[in-house]
């Protein structure tokens, strides 16, 4: 716990992507394996569940110091953050400092895990008695893990690069080897770092490649031939993987969803063995995609009746070629791959390549997007690989109005008239330094079994309460729409949104790939 | 006991029987000073009565014109029917408590203090009194201090690490008091050069002719353009971060040394790569101590979480208010105190 409280610590302190890389590169060379892999959890965003709320930590302080209660809550009005009190009031400097140090995943398997079995007086007496053999950090990192909320400001990508520094491996081989699902056990970090490509996992998707939003003038971007042109659906991204006789559809958000959509699935069958193909699910019928809303009633259902099916017809529409007859073809360029999908896969939709002669054309087939029920083109450099992650250059989303962003939901409190008692005044926040800072508030653009759906999750993951505003767990990405964007002294993020709204709940997102304050800032220099 | 010893007027706290005030924040005839920081020591007094340690420096701070008194720890003054001692408070060099008494009753005013050991100041002496009137810049429990050696080793550490890295080390502090214990803590670690900013420089003067022993200072302003800064420690007052003046270090890492630097969010908020946490006022357990080994009845809370201080001693059976004064504490906007 002591290293990784020190790790934290050395994240937490700068802002530099290098010495973020160094300090987890120096851990995850020093780490025992067992605890590297723990700490790879926490780093990846991933969490445990919630065990108890950061209140009940707060009560039993004073229950374990006989300081008053009104004395925490001046202490928190003045740190901001109840796990952090909660930590300093009990890090008194006059104590005897801790000598235990147990490691970290002893710390998380053999405490913390096995937490949720005791009544909640042995879970107090225990928390008690750990508390002691904390120190400093450690006691902030401890009521964290607790309390399900620990976050520490890397991206996956810096993971990936820290990693990739240790095994002195391609990024790109790292970042495939995290996709999926995997547990924190021992030999995680071997499996990661060898060098030995070979592995076992067969339903592996590839990292997706996620292009960048267009923040310049589209002719900035030379010929438009050497651009593919196609329309930005607005479904859910996935890849449909076929391999050993097996079909997993995964989307983005690195979740298996094969069960829920048996047509593609279906279909994939008769895919040859060896095939990973990307593409985008859509709610489809007569030619043209319905809202999104209409995918959404197929996630949310637990069973798939006729009905539903029927009702929400899906298609698999798709984008690009990574695997063929069990070969990583995302080195090729992407008309290479193209060519191959089209021949690999003609069972499902490509997506359209438009004639793009000139990029005059081009602004004129995007004013149709609105039109088709699309966000507007997508812009594929024709000779681009397909990249891990992130990466601007090649791949770019030119989106037609309003301006978009994903943000995080932070606080809700109740509406009034017909929606009072229910949840539907949000606030929202994006990225900034490893922290939410506020750049929203939107009255529900939600349907009302969302708005219900919400309104109960709210509930039970509330982290604090002023009067009528909760503050919740920073778990759900909220898509939001807003006319203009401009420089602000009156609020904390220093812009002010314009007529921001609810477009759609994110579901496929995780609170960690919400855009950051700097994205929005670029969008300033945008016209609009 | 018909009237109160010490009372808050518009100029200051003011003693009727004694005709002085206690760190007037108004021009009057006669002073008394706590410490030479500038929300307690200010211009335009007649003449200014302060502990003779701290001489040097209130002469910086109000002017070589100004008709200044040193007197001696424990020095008994009489003004009319009332003895006025000043004792040390281990805030900064010279920094004092006064206390007041008519014979029958004692009060003390402890201006700004702390318990930490502190190589630069004399230590804090416990005054008995009937009623103390105390500072609370940290009177929240979340504010402990470790030892200021212990702070001293990770800003060594620190430092070590920019020698390593061949960065400069910025650490913002206050200039008057911090930085020179800074320098006196590190003294007993190592004995490398400090750079100082033109507004530390002074100060550190006159903690040496005070017989303070300090690591060497060489000051920023006298180097030759295009000196190199890789592996320096650099001590600079907080209202130079975010300046053009830090562009000349080339590659460096800020930090900044304050009891603020406790909570994170406070780091954070103000973007300095480290936090070391060293404050010369007393904590959460020095204060309360402080107020129990003064025996005192009644306690007057000034500065910073004034009523959360009161309220507590309230409902330890203690008589408490709060005091209206002008005086900051240390401000989590750095400015100097």
């Amino acid at each position: 716990m002591k290293d990784f409280a020190a790790l934290y610590d050395r994240l937490d302190r700068t802002t530099s992507t290098n010495a973020k890389v160094e300090a987890m590169a120096d851990y995850f060379t020093a780490a025992a394996p067992a605890d590297a892999a723990w700490a790879l959890f926490f780093l990846t965003g991933r969490r445990l569940t919630r065990l108890m709320s950061v209140r009940q930590l707060a009560r039993w302080v004073h229950d374990a110091t006989g300081m008053p209660e009104w004395l925490v809550d001046e202490s928190y009005a003045n740190v901001g953050d109840l796990a952090e009190t909660v930590a300093l009031l009990l890090d008194d400097q006059t104590r005897g400092r801790p000598t235990a140090s147990l490691p970290l995943h002893r710390w998380v398997t053999e405490r913390i895990l096995t937490l949720g079995k005791l009544s909640p007086e042995l879970q107090q007496e225990a928390v008690v008695r750990w508390w002691r053999e904390l120190d400093g950090r450690e006691l902030f990192l401890f009521n964290k893990l607790l309390t399900g909320a620990l976050r520490v400001g890397v991206s996956q990508t810096l993971v990936t690069r820290a990693l990739a520094k240790v095994a002195g491996l391609p990024q790109a081989a790292i970042a495939h080897r995290l996709m999926g699902t995997w547990e924190p056990t021992p030999d995680l970090l071997k499996r990661l770092l060898d060098a030995d490509a070979s592995d076992g996992d067969r339903s592996r998707p590839y990292p997706f490649y996620l292009a960048s939003p267009l923040d310049v003038a589209a002719d900035a971007l030379g010929e438009a031939g050497a651009w593919q042109a196609e329309w930005k659906w607005d479904g859910i991204r996935a890849q449909l993987v076929k391999r050993g006789g097996d079909v997993h559809l995964w989307s983005r958000g690195e979740e298996l969803v094969t069960d829920r959509f048996p047509e593609i699935t279906g279909k994939a069958a008769a895919l040859p063995d060896g095939t990973v193909i990307d593409g985008e699910i859509l709610a489809f019928r007569d030619g043209r995609p319905l809202p999104f809303a209409m995918l959404q009633q197929r996630i949310g259902r637990k069973k798939l009746t006729a009905a539903v099916l029927a009702n929400a017809p899906v298609v698999f529409m798709t984008y690009d070629l990574l695997e063929e007859n069990g070969v990583d073809v995302r080195e090729l360029p992407l008309i290479t791959r193209r060519a191959l999908l089209e021949k690999v896969a003609p069972m499902f939709p490509a997506s359209e390549v438009l004639g793009s002669a000139t990029w005059a054309e081009l602004g004129e087939r995007r004013g149709e997007a609105r039109e088709l029920g699309v966000e507007g083109l997508m812009l594929k450099r024709k000779t681009s690989p397909y990249r891990a992650g992130r990466r601007r250059g090649d791949w770019w989303k030119w989106k037609i109005d309003p301006f978009s962003v994903d943000a995080v939901l932070t606080y809700a409190q109740p509406g009034s008239g017909r929606r009072s008692g229910l949840h539907t005044d949000y606030t929202f926040g994006v990225w900034e330094g490893g922290e939410l800072t506020t750049i929203a508030k939107a009255y529900s653009g939600l349907g009302d079994a969302e708005i219900a759906a919400l309104d109960r999750w709210i509930r039970a993951h509330t982290t604090e309460k002023f009067g009528p505003v909760r503050a919740v767990e920073p778990v759900h990405v909220f898509e939001l729409h807003f006319e203009a964007i401009q420089l602000s002294g009156r609020h904390k993020a220093g812009l002010a949104l314009r007529f921001p709204r609810i477009a759609r709940w994110r579901t496929d997102k995780k609170a960690a790939e919400a855009d950051t304050l700097d994205s929005l800032r670029k969008l300033l220099e945008t016209p609009g | 006991m018909s009237y109160a010893l010490l009372t808050l007027t518009s100029s200051g706290l003011y003693c009727p029987r004694g005709d002085f005030y206690i760190d007037p924040w108004r021009p009057v005839p006669r002073a008394l000073i706590t410490h030479a920081h500038g929300d307690h020591a200010r211009w335009g007094m007649g003449s200014y009565t302060t502990a003779q340690a701290g001489v040097g420096l209130l002469r910086r701070r109000v002017g070589e014109t100004a008709d200044i008194t040193g007197v001696a720890p424990g020095e008994e003054l009489r003004f009319g029917e009332l003895t006025v001692s000043f004792h040390p408070a281990g805030h900064v060099l010279g920094s004092s408590q006064i206390r007041v008494s008519d014979g029958r009753e004692v009060w003390v005013c402890s201006g700004d203090y702390k318990r930490g050991e502190d190589p630069t100041c004399a230590p804090f002496e416990v005054v008995p009194c009937d009623v103390f009137i105390t500072e609370a810049t940290f009177a929240l429990p979340i504010y402990s201090w470790a030892p200021g050696e212990v702070t001293a080793r990770e800003i060594l550490a620190w430092w070590d690490e920019g020698v390593r890295r061949d960065h400069a080390c910025v650490l913002f502090c206050y200039a008057l008091g911090k930085a020179q214990r800074i320098l006196g803590e590190l003294a007993r670690l190592t004995d490398r050069p400090v750079y100082v900013h033109g507004a530390i420089a002074p100060s550190v003067e006159v903690y040496r002719e005070t017989g303070v022993h300090l690591l060497p200072t060489l000051k920023v302003a006298e180097t030759t353009k295009g000196t190199s800064f890789a592996g320096q420690l650099i001590l600079a007052p907080s209202s130079a971060y975010g300046s053009t003046w830090l562009r000349r270090f080339g590659d460096y890492e800020t930090a900044f040394a304050s009891g603020w630097m406790r909570v994170r969010g406070n780091r954070r908020r103000r973007g300095y790569d480290r936090g070391f946490v060293l404050s010369d006022h007393a904590d959460w357990h020095g204060l309360l101590t402080t107020i129990a080994d003064t025996g005192a009845r009644k306690v007057l809370a000034t500065h910073g979480f004034k009523e959360t201080l009161a309220r507590v001693c309230r409902e330890s059976g203690l008589e408490a208010e709060v005091l209206a004064t002008e005086f900051n504490g240390e401000t989590d906007e750095g400015e100097e105190t």
